[in-house]
């Protein structure tokens, strides 16, 4: 692919004047400019909602701008093409990956690129070219593999190698690292690096600091919808960068030590049952006190949803047993865990934590329409859930045009503030935080890590699932690990080790008793 | 050209929609007529007339909306709950055999305690046959659409195999009809002398019904929490299946009820070609009503007056009367068109 890397470092091949982009009242894109040179990895950082994504969706001809245009490479670019942006060498990696589960490595990697009939018989020659490429960049994946059987990191891989087999130039990589372990994170670097020596440009959509710290050379800051600032990476540190994204000083949340205090909940030798003759969880030992944090660390997928649906009553042991509170928890009764005072945060506030078209009060209610003085005599007091509502989202900071208002229209951090909120209204004794930062930005973050230590100082047992390794080591008292269903024996905060904890991630130090399913 | 999702749907919209619909079915309509060599206009009025022009008319329209209503709500109550109640001609059915049997003469019962007692059998009915196809579904994951939609058709032949049997009736001179019911069985008439029945006012009482246990009650809560999200109601500690339990017994009690209101307040005995279709076109009714329970009340006189007036108008202008189908259909296609378009909107790319 020589061929088409020519020119010289510092060549400007992409140049963004003045783009605006307009939904209804919102600005989600006031009057961007910026260039990006060959040979550099650009981070675009910004909270959610900061217009990261529609800027690329622009970029990318998803969206047309209202103003400004685009050139790539010496030409504008059509507006509203994705082919064109593609002809152009623009390539996308996207956080949700765009790949066709039931083809092979290669079929995804060459779909789309030649007409139905007359691929196959350059087959040979696609798989040569995707061999190359893999080799040049270290992006080793069997070709003939259903994607289906790979691992994220591995398809993360095959979306780089699509783009790459397109010729691309410029390689857009959004949220990159939020899927991979610790050790895939660093091999994605390394890759990035062969990229750019190459002469690529990359941009680099991002909120972990200190991955834009590690990977950039050049940072650029949004913030609601506009460019607020760019900095050679060089020099600067988290916290520079984390103002620059939210416009104030950001605290960092204080964990003081404390001493826990009785068992809340105890897992002995606990083994659920998958649908595939997989145990989705595996005789898992556990035992969280009052006043503690217990984080759980794990790639997704590896039975953090089965241990969140068990404490949040979906789900039943099927073997073992499971003590909460003193009592033995039989089958499955999500109503009886919160009776008994567990505080719930699903992973998924879209789908699960909330009813989308269902307004606030009715959501807020959610748990408790049963009790007084929510209903009497099977009938709603709509105001006394409305009062209640209303302060949940005084009392918890929510953004809102009111109670009345639809949860769908809320953006994902008012969203957890109302969950938040209607699980701290029942005064949990155990709270289960399963992803409760995901996809939030750091404002949020804060929010809802500050409510966890509250809760914590109160006395009340965390149990927190989280893919965020930082989030995990800032506020855990102990860590286990989570691997195939099994849980390691938990780690102290004084032992805590991130490489330690990243290779147990992905399978170190672990019974390999489930050797038919391959990685 | 693609589709945005809306962040916010007018009000204006609500009602565009359904406004758009009954333009849309009128535009066609016309151009069918047009086709046919006739006037527009004049077979509208002819239509309208037809339907409204006269008390006789509009107690007609009145009469025909009445099972509509029933089994209108029937589909609203289930569809909110994201039950797909396809079998309201089978509940229909229920619900009439209920009163051909134990209206004939088997309950010698004075009115004030016979007709509710035949009211809530038939209900019964209703509710057992949606019952089942409903529990297959939260137990084995049976599609509820098939099953119910495959019962229509076993109960219509269980009702023509009664109607040669055990309840054809002896003077019926072969023709498969039961008995007449008794007199303390039939549905007193709104006003003397005219078809109109209380069966109406029962089916406005049932609306209103229906919307305060939605609108107030844990049981309206619960349903539509399990219609928009079943795996968040769940989450919150509802009991899904429970929940579509009394879905199931409350949809299918209403279907029943129009079968029980057409035999005992308006034909008097059960026949084969008692429904011509009520329960399929509740599906209609629901939809064009938005689910709303009070919308149902008028999407259900909307397509009574179609029918009822495109009867009238075909004996005078000689265009068929399937106008009214074509009316009715195309009205909820461009209903459904325009519901789309209160979630999302059209962007030009």
């Amino acid at each position: 692919m020589s061929d088409v890397m020519d020119g010289q470092p510092g060549d400007v091949v992409l140049r963004l004047a003045g783009i605006s982009k307009s939904f209804g009242s919102l600005k989600a894109n006031d009057g961007i400019s910026f260039e990006l040179k060959r040979g550099e990895v650009l981070a675009l950082l910004g909270e959610n909602g900061a217009g990261k994504t529609t800027l690329m969706n622009i970029l990318f001809g998803h969206y047309v701008a209202d103003a400004g245009e685009i050139i790539a490479f010496g030409r504008a670019l059509p507006p509203g093409s994705p082919r064109a942006a593609l002809e152009a060498g623009i390539g996308m990696v996207h956080q949700h990956f765009t790949l066709a589960d039931n083809l092979s490595v290669l079929d995804n990697i060459v779909l789309g690129t030649e007409s139905l009939w007359s691929w196959r018989s350059q087959g040979g020659a696609a798989r040569q070219r995707v061999a190359q490429l893999a080799a040049d960049f270290g992006l080793g994946v069997n070709p003939d593999a259903r994607i289906a059987d790979l691992s994220v990191g591995e398809r993360q891989r095959v979306e780089i190698l699509k783009a790459l087999y397109r010729n691309a130039r410029i390689l857009i990589l959004d949220e990159p690292t939020a899927v991979l372990t610790p050790q895939e994170s660093e091999g994605l670097f390394a890759t990035l690096e062969k990229l750019v020596a190459r002469g690529l440009a990359i941009i680099f959509i991002s909120h972990k600091l200190h991955e834009v710290l590690a990977v950039s050379e050049r940072v650029l800051v949004l913030r609601q919808g506009r460019l607020v600032g760019g900095r050679e990476t060089k020099g600067a540190t988290r916290q520079d960068l984390a103002e620059l994204m939210v416009g104030r000083p950001i605290p960092l949340p204080k964990v003081e030590p404390q001493a826990a205090g009785t068992e809340l909940v105890r897992l002995a030798q606990v083994t659920i049952a998958g649908s595939h003759g997989r145990n989705e969880l595996q005789s898992v030992d556990l035992s969280l006190r009052e006043g503690e944090i217990l984080g759980i660390a794990g790639v997704s997928g590896n039975g953090q949803a089965t241990l969140a649906d068990l404490l949040s009553g979906l789900a039943a042991a099927s073997a073992g047993t499971v003590t909460l509170l003193g009592d033995t928890i039989g089958e499955a009764d999500a109503a009886a865990m919160v009776r008994r005072g567990v505080g719930r945060i699903p992973e998924d506030r879209h789908a699960v934590g909330l009813i989308g078209d269902m307004s606030i009060t009715e959501n807020m209610i959610a748990e408790r329409y049963r009790e007084q003085p929510f209903s009497r005599h099977h009938l709603i007091d709509w105001q006394a859930a409305r009062n209640f509502s209303q302060g949940i989202i005084a009392g918890f900071d929510v953004r809102c045009p009111g109670p009345h208002a639809t949860a769908r229209l809320l953006s994902g951090g008012n969203m957890q503030k109302l969950i938040l909120g209607r699980e701290m209204a029942g005064n949990p004794k155990l709270i289960l935080a399963a992803q409760p930062t995901r996809g939030l930005d750091i404002g949020a973050v804060g929010y809802v890590h500050e409510q966890l230590l509250a809760a914590r100082k109160r006395g009340a047992g965390i149990l927190l699932i989280s893919e965020d390794l930082d989030e995990l080591l800032t506020l855990s008292d102990r860590i286990a690990v989570i691997y195939r269903g099994q849980l390691s024996a938990p780690m102290i905060r004084a032992d805590f080790s991130v490489q330690q904890i990243g290779l147990m991630m992905a399978g170190h130090g672990f019974a390999q008793h489930e050797a038919g399913h391959a990685a | 050209m693609r589709l945005e999702p809306r962040l916010e749907t007018p009000w204006v919209l609500w009602l565009a929609a359904p406004a758009a619909a009954i333009g849309a079915s009128l535009l066609i309509a016309a151009l069918l007529v047009l086709w046919s060599g006739a006037d527009p206009f004049g077979v509208f009025g002819l239509v309208i007339k037809g339907a409204l022009g006269s008390q006789f008319a509009l107690f007609e329209t009145l009469t025909r909306a009445t099972p509509l209503i029933f089994t209108g709500l029937a589909a609203a109550v289930a569809f909110r709950a994201r039950l797909w109640n396809i079998g309201g001609e089978a509940q229909f059915y229920g619900g009439a055999i209920m009163a051909a049997l134990l209206g004939t003469g088997l309950l010698p019962l004075p009115a004030p305690i016979l007709i509710p007692i035949l009211l809530i059998a038939g209900a019964l009915a209703g509710a057992l046959l949606l019952l089942g196809p409903t529990l297959m579904k939260t137990r084995f994951g049976v599609d509820e659409v098939v099953t119910t939609l495959l019962l229509n058709f076993i109960i219509l032949l269980l009702v023509s195999f009664l109607l040669e049997g055990p309840l054809k009736d002896p003077m019926g001179m072969g023709w498969p009809q039961s008995r007449k019911i008794i007199e303390a069985a039939q549905l007193p008439k709104i006003i003397a002398g005219k078809r109109l029945h209380l069966g109406f006012a029962l089916a406005l009482a049932m609306a209103a019904l229906v919307w305060f246990i939605n609108t107030r009650t844990i049981h309206g809560y619960e349903m539509r929490a399990v219609g928009f999200n079943a795996r968040a109601a769940r989450f919150a500690g509802m009991k899904v299946d429970l929940v579509m339990v009394k879905v199931a017994l409350l949809s299918g009690g209403l279907a029943a009820m129009a079968g029980v209101s057409e035999v005992i307040g308006l034909k008097g005995n059960l026949t084969l070609d008692l429904s011509p279709g009520f329960g399929y076109a509740g599906i209609v009714v629901a939809m064009l009503a938005m689910l709303h329970p009070l919308g149902v009340v008028a999407a259900a006189i909307f397509v009574a007056a179609m029918f009822v007036g495109a009867d009238a108008m075909s004996r005078q202008a000689g265009v068929p009367n399937y106008i009214a189908h074509v009316m009715v259909a195309t009205a909820l296609l461009t209903m459904v068109v325009g519901m789309l378009f209160t979630r999302f909107r059209l962007r030009w790319t």
